[in-house]
């Protein structure tokens, strides 16, 4: 899994008091040593993309007889620059029915798993039945089955469909069938970590909202839906972009249960045939993997606030 | 969603007028919560039919999917708790744990319990599953050469890749706490590579790696042109083994510092302030307040970030397929030896034994987790 083992709500309060004590006028502040070491990483760690991005926009034979730092000494020369690559990607590279087979198989995949799990993690927290302790131990446990572990087996029960109907038909790859499959596959692989990091937030939330809300006749499925979901909004969305970006880059299970074929590929399946049949065709590659790369980007800067502070800060306090 | 109706409905069953007439309306609201999951199905599997149709619309079949899969889910729940609510009143509250946790509990058994026991069973048998032999696979896995290579180079993956990612996450994560402006900017460029695929990591990287041979043009990799600027001749880093396996750790540290740092800044920004500055007072030097309070403090949150990026660099798998050559270039890992023998070379029980040898590998870690959380349980 991709996502980390951090129980939300321990740090409470952490952002205000983070901010109060970033603002003390005491707050040690680094000189120009700081500064430098800073801004030499930050170079180090965007130098990639940044190529990646570059060579995107050149033209095929200049990326193929100068290195896309050169571009830099002319950026301004129109003939540096070109958008062919990205149509040649969408189109002949089949990036633009990967893209669309992406969104297919991503958000349900995160959706899934995160309803379900908020379900169980609720029970698992605030329920009363025989089994809630060992069955709780045992998902967690189930965390780090690695995914290997199911592959071989969850092949062959897709593929001998006679348990689980005419819906998942492998090797003849399906697309319904596919995408449903692959969407359970993933629900499941999700599911432990979900739980495990919904729970430690949903179990901590107050006792005392849960009982007035049962005293004032509500029950669980209303408690769950009116009074739960909106107050564990941080941590769902957390568990949520955590999800979706690990469904959208994941290469394994969708090679496995969505195969190659130019109708089912998702894009990191596109990027790495790519990389098979082309060699070293770089305009096409950089611009190919840019493409994959750009919705999980926007998702990253747009919702990252939102994400970090479910991470480390997210609590019930108003 | 229906909750309020629920309750409404509750008052009705537990203030019956006349006995008859309320098992009658009983029965019929048994029947129409049992017809409507049922014309649901019925729907769905016609979607799926006409889906089926080569012809039909891609962009229009992606967004059915899409309202299928979301819409599915979220009636799932909403059916079943409108059976639990015919239940009588008894053994509602009895019943509804289950419906709560059973859907998980189902998944979880199929997709992972089920293909567990079966993995193991795989692994005891021979290439096509036919027939049982014991443990040869797993002697297979402790002698071949490759594999043995895959397994040392594992090795590697989970000891640098968690020690410099963490070393370097925890630094930028000191240092840019002292930054006067552009704190947010800084630690979002560094986070930034975490929301990439692997596979564009891979392709991103290979491109810094790119080799041309002396009189082949000049080299577009960037590593390659600052090494010929140094005055040295061009290398086909990918090739030379066992650098090579640390110039794939460099994309996973890429990767994962970022996630490193984020972690670690939130919990330096919770050491109260007082403690540090007392250090200062008493004369303690930045490196010893660095030293003797920053990492103690946070030792717990450092422990946690470095098992997760363990039990990651074992599972490592992508970055290592999609650059391709594991083999010629030394380079293998487990689990990409693992999609090697079952799916490429069609093996099932080396490739089960392989994967069986991976989830052993992680059980320590597991036993770690299970301890810390019960930890948690009783401070709680």
């Amino acid at each position: 899994m991709s996502a980390p083992a951090i129980p939300a709500p321990e740090i409470t309060q952490a952002r205000d008091q983070a901010q109060a004590r970033d603002e003390a006028p005491g707050h040690r502040r680094g000189g120009w040593f700081v500064r430098i070491t800073i801004v030499i990483i930050v170079l180090l760690w965007l130098i990639p993309t940044l190529g990646v991005l570059f060579t995107s926009f050149r033209p095929e034979n200049l990326v193929n007889t100068s290195g896309w730092w050169t571009a830099l000494a002319h950026p301004f020369r129109a003939a540096e620059w070109t958008l062919e690559n990205y149509r040649l990607a969408l189109d002949r590279g089949g990036l633009g029915n990967a893209f669309l087979n992406s969104l297919a198989v991503t958000i349900p995949s995160t959706v899934i798993p995160i309803t379900i799990a908020a379900f169980a993690a609720y029970a698992f927290s605030w329920m009363e039945f025989r089994g809630r302790y060992v069955l709780f131990i045992v998902v967690v446990g189930l965390m780090v089955v690695p995914i290997q572990m199911t592959l071989i087996p969850l092949l062959r029960l897709f593929a001998n469909g006679a348990t689980i109907g005419r819906l998942i038909v492998f090797p003849d790859l399906d697309l319904n069938g596919t995408f449903m499959g692959i969407w359970l596959a993933h629900a499941g692989f999700g599911l432990p970590l979900a739980i495990y990091l919904l729970r430690s937030y949903i179990g901590s939330l107050p006792s005392s909202i849960i009982e007035s809300a049962k005293i004032d006749g509500a029950d669980h499925f209303t408690i769950f839906w009116r009074l739960v979901v909106p107050l564990s909004v941080p941590a769902l969305a957390a568990f949520a972009i955590f999800q979706f970006l690990w469904v959208w880059n994941d290469l394994l299970v969708a090679y496995v249960f969505l195969g190659g074929t130019r109708q089912t590929m998702v894009l990191p399946i596109a990027l790495a045939g790519l990389v098979g049949e082309r060699g070293e065709t770089w305009h096409l590659l950089t611009a190919a993997a840019f493409i994959s790369m750009i919705l999980p980007l926007i998702v990253f800067f747009s919702l990252q606030k939102y994400f970090v502070r479910g991470l480390t800060a997210g609590s019930v306090k108003g | 969603m229906s909750a309020s109706g629920g309750s409404s409905e509750a008052a009705t069953l537990t203030a019956p007028p006349s006995k008859p007439r309320a098992l009658g309306v009983f029965i019929l609201r048994l029947l129409v919560a049992l017809a409507i999951p049922v014309a649901a199905f019925a729907v769905l599997w016609r979607t799926f039919d006409y889906m089926r149709d080569e012809n039909a619309n891609r962009l229009f079949v992606v967004g059915v999917a899409i309202v299928v899969g979301v819409g599915g889910v979220f009636f799932l729940y909403w059916a079943m708790n409108r059976i639990v609510e015919l239940l009588p009143e008894r053994y509602r509250e009895g019943v509804r744990p289950y419906v709560f946790v059973g859907p998980a509990l189902v998944i979880l058994g199929v997709f992972l319990v089920y293909p567990v026991i079966n993995t193991l069973l795989i692994s005891l048998k021979d290439s096509t599953g036919a027939s049982f032999v014991g443990l040869d696979n797993f002697k297979f896995v402790f002698t071949d050469e490759s594999m043995l290579r895959a397994i040392r180079n594992t090795l590697g993956w989970t000891l640098v890749v968690p020690a410099v990612a963490v070393s370097i996450g925890l630094v930028f994560a000191t240092l840019v706490d002292r930054l006067r402006r552009g704190e947010a900017v800084a630690k979002s460029l560094i986070f930034m590579p975490m929301a990439i695929s692997f596979a564009g990591a891979a392709i991103t990287w290979r491109l810094i790696y790119d080799f041309r041979p002396e009189g082949f043009g000049s080299n577009i990799g960037l590593l390659n042109a600052v090494w010929q600027g140094l005055g040295n001749q061009p290398v086909a880093w990918l090739q030379e083994a066992p650098w090579n396996n640390l110039l794939l750790m460099v994309i996973m540290v890429w990767m994962q510092t970022g996630f490193a740092m984020v972690v670690l800044s939130a919990a330096i920004k919770a050491i109260p302030e007082e403690i540090t500055e007392a250090a200062r007072i008493d004369g303690a030097s930045e490196f010893q307040v660095f030293r003797r309070i920053i990492v103690p403090s946070i030792a717990p949150t450092i422990a946690v970030v470095a098992t997760y990026m363990v039990i990651n660099a074992l599972k490592v798998f992508d970055i290592v397929f999609v650059i391709g050559g594991a083999e010629t270039n030394k380079t293998e890992v487990i689990a990409e030896r693992m999609i090697r023998w079952f799916f490429i070379l069609n093996n099932s029980g080396r490739g089960a034994a392989i994967a069986v040898f991976l989830f052993v590998a992680i059980i320590p870690i597991m036993v770690w987790n299970m301890k810390r959380f019960r930890e948690q349980e009783m401070i709680r």
